[in-house]
């Protein structure tokens, strides 16, 4: 880990890894939806809108996945003050709060044909929805902290703190009594049909590539930033050595 | 006294931190357990009945065989359980399409003094359950035969 604490050593492997881990992503990704839209069965009680399992399930894994990924790196940056962690927690937030969105909606556009309504404020939809809001405060708080040059550090105990609602997501339909139904999968077991299953874990396998993908991207993007920003001050500095004295 | 070096007091903190955290956020879960509910069980209708002028939610198992259309072809009646109590509920409208006997349903309406629950909504509930269309009429054998086959 701390071999790519060197940012131009980590910057020297994220320039091939990002468009592998984008490239394979996508083609993963098509062939699983493709597939998914076109040679998967009909579902015996749900028919043809069965096929949005495809998007939204591994939209709901990666919302909850990019939060972990923020609480890992937080607490990698308040602990072993890792140069990148802040970078990494900062560049999985809008990947994260898209897949959340993305979950949120297709989940509304499925609930219509099945259980007859666009929403309702059981346990897991009311839980997804506040890691929505949870991502936006996020985003939030860690541009402010970039912007007025801040350590970050608020945001690094809210990524943290706000990790707690992962497992009540996991747990609300055991918990509660709710209107989505409860775990298909657990532990090894599985009640999805192999039909359904493996284009299923195909598409979570390509989705996932894609966001790491981004987040590479985004860290790239953040560390050029910054790089770009210091170039500036310093030139200013050079050609207006009155500013810096004032 | 040797000194803890920094960085193993920051996880140490840190640690305690999550403990207390966490803890708290699983108390406050437990505490919403009845709250947070989204419906009632055949068996809490039964043994605390709401008031008919309380709108509730009912949650369960359309029984097999209960479902009856009345003649009016719009309104229709069927049998919530839970394996341990049931209830009969009335509906008038469009059901959704998940809606089948044997199938999860949750309702939304009153109790009446008769007995009867007045829905005035239907939601269905889907189980974790994915089965092709083609698998649904085989056994479990012969299902596994399809898919070898065809693999």
């Amino acid at each position: 880990m701390h071999g790519l604490a060197n940012p131009a050593r980590f910057l020297r492997f994220a320039r091939w890894l990002t468009p592998l881990c984008l490239g394979l992503g996508l083609a993963v990704t098509t062939g699983a939806l493709a597939y998914g839209l076109l040679g998967a069965p009909a579902d015996r009680l749900m028919g043809e809108t069965v096929r949005i399992l495809f998007l939204h399930v591994p939209a709901a894994w990666l919302g909850m996945a990019g939060w972990m990924t923020i609480a890992g790196a937080s607490v990698t940056e308040l602990v072993w003050r890792h140069p990148l962690a802040a970078i990494a927690a900062r560049a999985a937030a809008v990947p994260g709060a898209v897949f959340t969105a993305i979950c949120l909606v297709t989940g509304s556009i499925w609930g219509r044909p099945t259980w007859g309504t666009w929403w309702v404020w059981d346990g897991r939809l009311t839980s997804m929805l506040v890691l929505l809001f949870l991502y936006f405060g996020y985003i939030a708080l860690s541009d402010v902290a970039r912007r007025d040059g801040g350590n970050g550090r608020v945001a690094a105990i809210f990524g943290i703190v706000g990790a707690i609602n992962v497992p009540i997501i996991n747990r609300s339909v055991v918990w509660w009594n709710s209107l989505h139904q409860p775990p298909s999968i657990t532990m090894g077991k599985s009640a999805i049909d192999a039909a359904f299953l493996w284009p299923l874990l195909a598409a979570a396998i390509g989705f996932t590539l894609i966001f790491a993908g981004v987040v590479l991207a985004r860290m790239r993007a953040i560390l050029a930033d910054a790089q770009a920003e210091a170039r500036l001050r310093r030139k200013a500095m050079v050609s207006d050595p009155f500013e810096a004295l004032a | 006294m040797a000194a803890i070096k920094a960085k193993h007091q920051r996880l140490v903190l840190l640690v305690v931190a999550l403990v207390v955290v966490l803890s708290a956020g699983i108390l406050a879960a437990w505490a919403l357990k009845s709250q947070a509910s989204y419906f009632y069980v055949p068996s809490d209708i039964v043994a605390v009945p709401p008031v008919a002028t309380r709108t509730v939610r009912l949650g369960g198992m359309v029984e097999k065989g209960s479902l009856k259309t009345a003649p009016d072809g719009v309104t229709i009646h069927f049998v919530v359980g839970d394996g341990k109590a049931r209830v009969a509920v009335e509906f008038a409208g469009i059901v959704p399409s998940l809606f089948v006997e044997g199938s999860g349903v949750v309702a939304e309406g009153r109790m009446r003094p008769d007995g009867v629950f007045n829905a005035d909504n239907l939601l269905a509930k889907h189980d974790e359950n994915y089965v092709p269309r083609e698998m649904q009429q085989m056994t479990k054998d012969q299902a596994k035969k399809v898919v070898a086959e065809t693999q």
